[in-house]
């Protein structure tokens, strides 16, 4: 399908979307009815989940080789590029407002929720014909609210591995972007080691991040059950590790790409979309951070 | 120009495939995905409108006589979830698929295998919603809002948030399509502010969209992680809040509620000036007017829960930012009208829905600038007051409106007329009924008859079978409506011209009727005097 000058591009037709569609249904199928099992049953979700979970890796595997061989067949013009470059900014501003929920859970219950069940303001009758002797407090000693959900439980300092983390965070945003000014300069043997720096960074995160998970779990007491501050701290630090899992994966496979040499110095879209997600989980990272580790 | 629009230069991808399963499964073209999503909406809608017969054949008469209560509720959260995401805003996608590249000279939309993505989500997403009617422990019983802890017991609680995180994922992938097509793919002289009203409307309600879809994820997730995995974002006990996820869930749900109306007023703003022969006025009021109301969307969540024990502060700033809503939405009805005054007025169908949607939704603008009061919704909540008050601006208002737009367009798709008589039979049938069927609703609500409930007082018990022999004779007309897309599509033997309509102007009415399959594949030549809303003054 020969472009002409001034004409548009459209793409073929391809089955992958439908592929997309059935393994993402089988997934959540498989989860629904892993979840609804009685204990101790064996459902057929968990079957189902991992064909379905197998299932989006292919067709990720997939439909990405028939985009990157189009593009490498020069089949995308410039306005097939800034289509990509829109559809790739919006969907981070959609993970933004993903996570801008459980940041506003964290802001609600902080402010709110938890002095409220204390008896402040607005909350003085619950606080006082259920829970009076709860001294609201966030963190370790009223984080878990009235009921002590959980157990008591300290909180990870962040001065140690958070501090740490941000680091590494920050500074593999520094290395990806080495990387991005080196690609556009054509030196691609710098771009591999900056870019592999990255993929590093990454995974030291992803590791330290378990490694912390690990040591809440069993020395601090503090786990997904440890009432409203556990389920903030663990749902908005786990989303980001899964995102810069996710990430450190993309941008994986973007350094094969670069050793493959899929991308010329003005046309690299792949990597420019990496990069943008990777410097979105940076800062998303600075604000969990901020507010989830240190204040 | 319809010639050069059309030109024959991509053999190789021209005409619609012969392969039934490659047309249909794996399709690129957005005529075709159009299509696909509003044979889907209007199965959905059928689906729906059924849940509905059986509410108010429950509520005929006072008493218990034909369901369970277990069962009446599951009804009226799958009524709505049902017809909010399977009928309404596949509709209007399906619309926005058909139109947008047709009005603004591009050749499909900007991401098409994604757009078949997202669409082929949706037949699966509803699969997963509607099979918890067949499973054990039956279907989301607790309102389609999904308030804990009521909803925390349902057992089919994983099937239904996972259903909506699919149709999440469709509708921001759909968003993000949208955005990029109008951004991105307008013909050489479309600028922004000569795009039609429909394509400036569904732009905004994008935003909307990718703005606010992840929140409602974000929320379900909590539900489904505070029901299987231990957490208490919603339990009190853990220093969580209940009403934390009204907030969280109102924060998607009022911006959501104007996702299902801006392209509504999109659809109104291109049939009112072409039957009144006019262009529109005050068209750069209008964009300005919907993207007002959709910034104020944000801002007013908390109308939705002014019984719930928020703080004064709260409650006054929430009533003030919902009755400012009024300003912008009473431009666009004020504009309306005047694009009628003086205008040579003709009454095809579709300007017959359009014309009952202009009173019809203001007054359901007006019966929610009742509830916007406090004071006054502390009466007026949880009642039939609040259920007359959002069918009128959602059938009233969003179907009504998606009922205009086929018979504007329909003749574009199929090539040929659909019945003016039927079509006019299906619209005095509608506007009848369905105003026997809601009007009521504001009196029993307004004397205390609560939602959501299978037995009434027997004092309520008049007004309740109007209101049903209503809905019976509304949902008996839908039929009707069935029957005249049916044989427009298959059996009408009267051709339509390429301008359909004589008043009609825009770039869609300069392709050929039916639309082929691919237009536009060069770029059209845009004058501004073909564009809808004549001249624009900078």
């Amino acid at each position: 399908m020969g472009q002409q000058q001034g004409a548009y591009f459209v793409p073929v037709k391809s089955y992958w979307p439908i592929v997309a569609a059935v393994v993402m249904f089988l997934t959540v199928f498989g989860a629904a009815h892993w979840l609804n099992a009685e204990p101790g049953e064996t459902g057929f979700g968990k079957t189902v989940i991992t064909v379905g979970f197998i299932g989006i890796l292919l067709m990720f595997f997939g439909w990405f080789r028939s985009v990157i061989n189009e593009s490498l067949a020069g089949k995308y013009d410039a306005q097939v590029d800034r289509s990509f470059r829109m559809g790739m900014m919006w969907f981070i501003f959609s993970e933004v407002m993903f996570f801008g929920a459980f940041f506003g859970a964290l802001f609600y219950t902080r402010m709110f929720s938890v002095p409220w069940l204390g008896g402040e303001g607005h909350g003085v009758l619950t606080h006082q014909f259920l829970w009076g002797d709860y001294a609201a407090a966030w963190g370790a000693g009223g984080g878990n609210g009235p009921g002590n959900i959980g157990g008591n439980f300290q909180t990870v300092a962040p001065w140690g591995l958070p501090l740490l983390n941000t680091l590494i965070l920050l500074t593999s945003s520094v290395t990806v972007t080495i990387a991005h000014h080196a690609l556009k300069a054509g030196h691609r043997g710098k771009v591999l080691v900056f870019l592999g720096l990255t993929v590093l960074l990454g995974a030291v995160f992803v590791y330290a991040q378990a490694h912390e998970y690990m040591e809440a779990y069993h020395e601090l007491n503090l786990t997904l059950h440890s009432g409203v501050y556990g389920s903030t701290f663990f749902m908005l630090t786990g989303f980001h590790g899964l995102h810069v899992t996710l990430g450190t994966i993309m941008l994986a496979i973007i350094w094969l790409r670069v050793l493959a040499g899929h991308f010329s110095r003005d046309h690299h879209f792949g990597f420019e979309a990496v990069a943008w997600y990777w410097h979105f989980v940076d800062v998303v990272w600075l604000g969990l951070f901020m507010f989830v580790y240190i204040l | 120009m319809a010639h050069a629009a059309t030109h024959d230069h991509h053999d190789a991808h021209h005409g619609a495939p012969s392969n039934f399963f490659t047309r249909w499964f794996m399709s690129t073209n957005h005529k075709d995905i159009g299509t696909l999503y509003l044979i889907f909406s209007l199965t959905a809608f059928f689906i729906g409108g059924s849940f509905a017969m059986v509410i108010r054949a429950e509520l005929f008469k006072p008493g218990m006589q034909l369901v369970q209560p277990y069962f009446f509720n599951e009804m009226t959260t799958m009524h709505a979830l049902v017809m909010i995401f399977g009928a309404i805003m596949p509709a209007f996608v399906g619309l926005g698929n058909w139109m947008i590249p047709l009005m603004i000279g591009a050749p499909d939309m900007a991401l098409p295998r994604m757009n078949n993505l997202s669409f082929w989500i949706l037949p699966f997403a509803f699969v997963l919603l509607l099979s918890t009617l067949f499973l054990p422990g039956g279907a989301p019983a607790g309102g389609w809002t999904m308030y804990p802890p009521l909803s925390l017991q349902s057992g089919s609680l994983a099937y239904a948030v996972f259903a909506i995180h699919l149709m999440g994922i469709s509708s921001i992938m759909g968003a993000i399509n949208i955005i990029a097509t109008i951004l991105n793919m307008r013909a050489p002289g479309m600028d922004l502010l000569k795009m039609p009203v429909f394509v400036w409307s569904w732009l905004i309600t994008a935003f909307l969209l990718i703005a606010v879809m992840p929140v409602l994820a974000g929320a379900v997730t909590m539900l489904l992680t505070d029901k299987y995995f231990g957490t208490s974002f919603f339990n009190a006990a853990g220093g969580g809040d209940p009403v934390l996820y009204q907030h969280i869930f109102w924060f998607f749900g009022h911006p959501e509620v104007y996702i299902m109306i801006l392209p509504a007023f999109g659809i109104i703003s291109e049939i009112v000036p072409t039957f009144s022969r006019k262009p529109i006025f005050g068209y750069k009021a209008m964009v300005f007017a919907i993207a007002a109301i959709a910034f104020l969307s944000f801002i007013v969540w908390a109308h939705h829960m002014f019984a719930v024990g928020l703080p004064l502060g709260a409650e006054i700033f929430f009533m003030y930012a919902t009755m400012l809503i009024s300003v912008p939405t009473g431009i666009k009805v004020f504009n309306w009208v005047s694009t009628m005054w003086g205008g040579s007025l003709t009454f095809e169908t579709p300007m017959l829905f359009a014309i009952a949607f202009i009173i019809l939704f203001t007054i359901g603008g007006f019966s929610g600038l009742m509830l916007a009061l406090v004071p006054a919704d502390f009466q007026y909540h949880d009642t039939y007051f609040v259920v007359a008050h959002f069918h009128y601006v959602l059938v009233t208002g969003a179907a009504f409106a998606i009922m205009a737009a086929t018979y504007y367009w329909l003749p574009k798709w199929t090539g040929q007329m659909y019945s003016e008589f039927w079509g006019k039979v299906h619209f005095w049938c509608s506007v009848i009924f369905v105003n026997v069927l809601f009007f009521p609703q504001h009196f029993l609500g307004l004397a205390g008859m609560p939602r959501r409930i299978p037995d009434y007082n027997v004092a309520f018990a008049d007004f309740n079978m109007i209101s049903s022999i209503g809905g019976f004779l509304f949902g008996a007309s839908q039929l009707i409506f069935a029957g005249v897309v049916i044989h427009c599509a298959f059996f009408s033997k009267k051709k339509a011209a390429d301008r359909v309509w004589e008043g009609a102007r825009g770039l869609e009415w300069t392709v050929p009727s039916p639309a082929p399959h691919h237009t536009f594949e060069l770029p059209p030549v845009i004058h501004d005097d073909e564009l809808a809303h004549g001249h624009v003054e900078d």
